[in-house]
């Protein structure tokens, strides 16, 4: 959509820029806290362990930390273990069947455990209530419905019931509410409390120590503006004194050793207006253990994304690490805030458990900066503009026969960028770089690693065949990729193994 | 029954009026009396939760976070008390070979006990070798697991009918589950699908013991009986030649039909407008979007392009289902509302912009 936009250089009306602001601001928050309690806290939190705990320590623990009112009750932590115990007693685990509990790497009291196992139950309830906020928008969620090349399909109107209306900004402004709440009172302080538990995390993970963000939430209505709240940049070797300016055109995709083939030769890389996506399945075509990775082998359906010639580190980390060293006024402060809690200093942040705590500083800078955007949507429809849509290019007829275009977003995960080019009024390419590509990418010709597979190297294991801590440093980086999580885990010993060689 | 998803509830703190609300809830969504609402309850209190092994191949995982965001029954009901969730990729606890662990363990000893459930197609060129997971093709995996199953759901629109990978020109010859595995298999499409049928399936199941009756493409017909475009909130202005005709003008802010804008709904068999989403909020017609008839069949061509008007041809009827319509029906409905709507429109288009000026500006 950015993308087209760009190309056919539509600039889109006020109250799309804030409506996808607004979307982007709920999508953000919603997929961090999904991510924290439902993708990645069984990594740190021993559910097992839980059944141990004594309700009212759990509740003196939990209200120690934060007065949100289910913190402070004894009997509600105590109704939570009895019904793990229940659960557990009735010998169907379910999704906890063979998880790694009782790891020597769990280091979390039964205490925090059992209050990280009901805030996982309440999140459940709070993200299925909160994403209500992108459905009064976008119709639904998943999958909202409403982006339209030069604007949104939802028309806003103050005096009619089938439009945005005061009704809706009401609703919006209660979810907003909502989520500031559930953030500050149970995301951050359990984000804190389980850190403070693992600050040996913030030595391990590292990954590739370069950072870029395409920045996002527009401040104008540009195709792809700069004048940005979330600044865009790229930081090399962890060095935070410098900056660079985005440019789209150092973005390069090779394939030497993924199952591409390439017209030019696999190991030179193209932009994407330039890409081709032509299949060269080179693995094995049955049933295996373990891909071959060794010498020049292909053993990934990701090409090797690199911003000027190195692999780069996308997604909340990347953001926070370039919004610290722009002194971006909000981030720097919490950034700040929560290092001087866990005691550490900024190279902390190039860690497994900078990576988790960046996550969940940018989702309180969202929740905060979320009821501004619907203020801000409130005063311009008071304005009288209820303009949803740049439609002066809607019909193709209006094009010019070639064109090309790209199109910037940060998405939760990541920078994300889609490339296109126009042939005689169609497409006639299309390249999508999605965050989860960007960190899985595989080794290049040169050798590099992409950032998943660096941030494994010296990761320390203490059961080889129970490999906790590789799932930790992967899941920090919220891949996108299920089946990926698996191809990892399995070569996990392998890559600790190849450090050693 | 100790042992029984009742028993279970109740262990767990649920009052015997939560489970009935529960059990009348689950019975208005499968669109039945609520003199059904015992069986469901007796059914509920004897049985023991059953496995369910749910595999993703080519998708978004969008099915996935559907279900999440399930309410009547929510998530952590249904997996902590309804059914025993014992093998899913994205939020199951273990990873790598402990997770292959859970999926080997439940399709060995639940043999023909369990419930499968798949999310995404299936490529089957070359032998099916561009989706591995685990070390496995999906297109094994996907026929072992149906194998043992005793019943089997696909849930979106990739698992039922190939939806994206699916699309031309499709590279790697993706499928639907039923193509792959044959016999009966229960489809839920949509893009993704909507959680509240599936939950109501599910109940249906360990309930009467079978499957909801299904339409010829197997999608449940207390779910897909009925043309989007029959239920819609905005059939009215359609009847009256009310459209809207650019995105943000009156009409559109005044909630007309979506037809001149490329609605598929005339095409499109789903209860959104009955149950819509996200607990009710909306669904894309009310947001002001049109349908993209994302639970039909190759969707991504058929229904394409989603900005333009449905094109003429010879017509159907109205009141038909999707069996009756058969697969032609984008084309065939076209007609209908074609001429219909042509017609109604070009009477009524000098009233619509006469009170376009009269707009409340
Ligand atoms: S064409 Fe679409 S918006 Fe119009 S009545 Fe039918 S389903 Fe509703």
């Amino acid at each position: 959509m950015r993308a087209v936009e760009h190309a056919l250089n539509i600039t889109i009306p006020d109250n799309a820029r804030i409506l996808r602001n607004i979307i982007n601001a709920i999508q953000a928050i919603h997929d961090h806290v999904i991510h924290f309690y439902h993708l990645h806290a069984l990594d740190w939190v021993d559910v097992v362990s839980a059944l141990k705990a004594d309700p009212a320590k759990t509740a003196a623990l939990a209200s120690s930390i934060s007065d949100w009112p289910n913190n402070a009750s004894a009997s509600y932590f105590k109704a939570v273990a009895g019904k793990l115990k229940a659960f557990v007693e009735s010998g169907q685990l379910g999704i906890f069947a063979n998880g790694y509990w009782g790891h020597p790497a769990y280091k979390l009291p039964p205490e925090a455990n059992l209050m990280a196992v009901a805030h996982y139950l309440e999140a459940l309830d709070w993200q299925r209530d909160f994403i209500k906020a992108m459905a009064l928008l976008g119709a639904k969620n998943p999958h909202p419905q409403t982006y339209l090349v030069g604007g949104m399909a939802t028309p806003i109107d103050p005096n009619s019931q089938n439009a945005i209306n005061a009704n809706t900004i009401a609703q919006l402004l209660e979810y907003a509410d909502r989520a500031q709440a559930f953030v500050d009172k149970v995301y951050i302080p359990d984000l804190l409390a389980i850190a403070s538990f693992y600050k040996d995390w913030a030595g391990i993970g590292a990954g590739v120590g370069n950072f870029l963000s395409y920045g996002e939430f527009q401040n104008d209505n540009l195709p792809n503006t700069t004048n940005v709240w979330l600044p865009a940049g790229f930081i090399k070797g962890k060095d935070l004194t410098k900056i660079e300016k985005v440019d789209h055109k150092k973005m390069t995709e090779e394939v030497s050793r993924s199952w591409y083939k390439y017209a030019g030769g696999d190991d030179k890389p193209l932009h994407p207006w330039d890409g081709e996506t032509t299949p060269n399945y080179t693995g094995p075509k049955e049933t295996y253990k373990e891909l071959n990775t060794d010498g020049k082998n292909k053993y990934s359906w990701v090409k090797a994304i690199r911003y000027d010639g190195v692999p780069v580190e996308v997604g909340p980390l990347a953001r926070m690490v370039i919004a610290y060293a722009a002194g971006h006024k909000e981030a720097k402060g919490l950034i700040d805030f929560v290092l001087g809690k866990l005691g550490v200093g900024p190279a902390a942040l190039f860690s497994t458990l900078g990576r988790t705590a960046a996550r969940g500083i940018e989702t309180k800078l969202i929740a905060d900066k979320l009821p501004s955007y619907i203020m801000e949507l409130a005063a311009n429809i008071k304005k009288g503009d209820y303009r949803v849509a740049n439609t002066d290019k809607w019909e193709p007829s209006t094009w010019p026969a070639e064109a090309k275009g790209y199109g910037y977003h940060e998405a939760p995960r990541g920078a994300l960028c889609h490339w296109i080019v126009i042939k005689d009024r169609q497409i006639a390419n299309y390249q999508c770089v999605v965050p989860g590509g960007v960190n899985a990418s595989p080794r290049d010709a040169k050798g590099q690693r992409g950032p998943d597979e660096e941030a494994l190297i010296g990761t320390p294991i203490a059961k080889p065949d129970q490999p906790l801590e590789i799932i930790r440093t992967i899941h920090s980086f919220d891949p996108c990729m299920a089946c990926a999580i698996h191809a990892v885990d399995a070569n996990g010993k392998e890559i600790v193994q190849v450090r050693v060689r | 029954m100790a042992g029984s998803i009742y028993h279970h509830l109740l262990s767990r703190g649920v009052t015997r009026r939560d489970f009935l609300k529960f059990c009348s809830a689950t019975a208005a969504t499968l669109g039945l009396s609520s003199s059904m609402v015992p069986q469901i309850a007796e059914a509920l209190e004897k049985k023991e939760r059953p496995s369910v092994v749910w595999l993703h191949f080519q998708e978004c995982t969008g099915d996935s976070e559907s279900v999440l965001r399930a309410s009547k029954p929510s998530i952590a009901k249904v997996i902590l008390d309804i059914v025993s969730l014992d093998y899913h990729e994205t939020i199951m606890a273990p990873s790598g070979h402990a997770a292959e662990k859970s999926l080997h363990d439940t399709i060995t000893k639940k043999k023909g006990k369990y419930i499968a459930v798949y999310e995404g197609a299936v490529p089957t060129k070359d032998g099916g070798i561009y989706c591995f997971v685990g070390g496995k093709k999906s297109i094994d995996t996907c026929k072992e697991v149906a194998a043992g199953a005793m019943a089997n759901i696909a849930v979106g629109n990739c698992a039922c009918f190939g939806g994206v990978p699916a699309a031309k020109p499709n590279p790697t010859e993706a499928k639907g589950i039923r193509d792959i595995i044959g016999g009966t298999v229960l489809n839920i499409p949509g893009c993704p699908m909507n959680p509240e049928n599936f939950t109501a399936v599910v109940v249906h199941f360990l309930t009467f013991g079978s499957l909801p009756a299904l339409d010829s493409l197997g999608r449940p017909l207390f779910a897909y009986g009925k043309l989007i475009h029959n239920n819609c909130e905005r059939r009215p202005h359609f009847d009256q030649g009310q459209f809207v005709r650019q995105w943000g003008d009156q009409g559109h802010r005044l909630g007309w039909c979506l037809y001149e804008m490329g609605c598929k709904g005339p095409m499109a068999f789903q209860n959104c407008p009955t149950i819509r989403w996200n607990e009710g909020t909306s669904w894309p017609v009310q947001a002001g979007h049109p349908c993209i008839a994302c639970a039909t069949p190759d969707n991504w061509d058929a229904a394409y392009p989603f900005y333009q008007r449905m094109k003429a041809v010879p017509g159907v009827g109205w009141q038909a289902n999707a069996d009756k319509i058969g697969l032609g029906v984008a084309a065939a409905t076209a007609a209908a509302v074609a001429a219909h709507g042509a017609i109604r429109a070009a009477k009524r288009r000098k009233e619509c912009s006469k009170s376009e000026d009269e707009g409340h500006e």
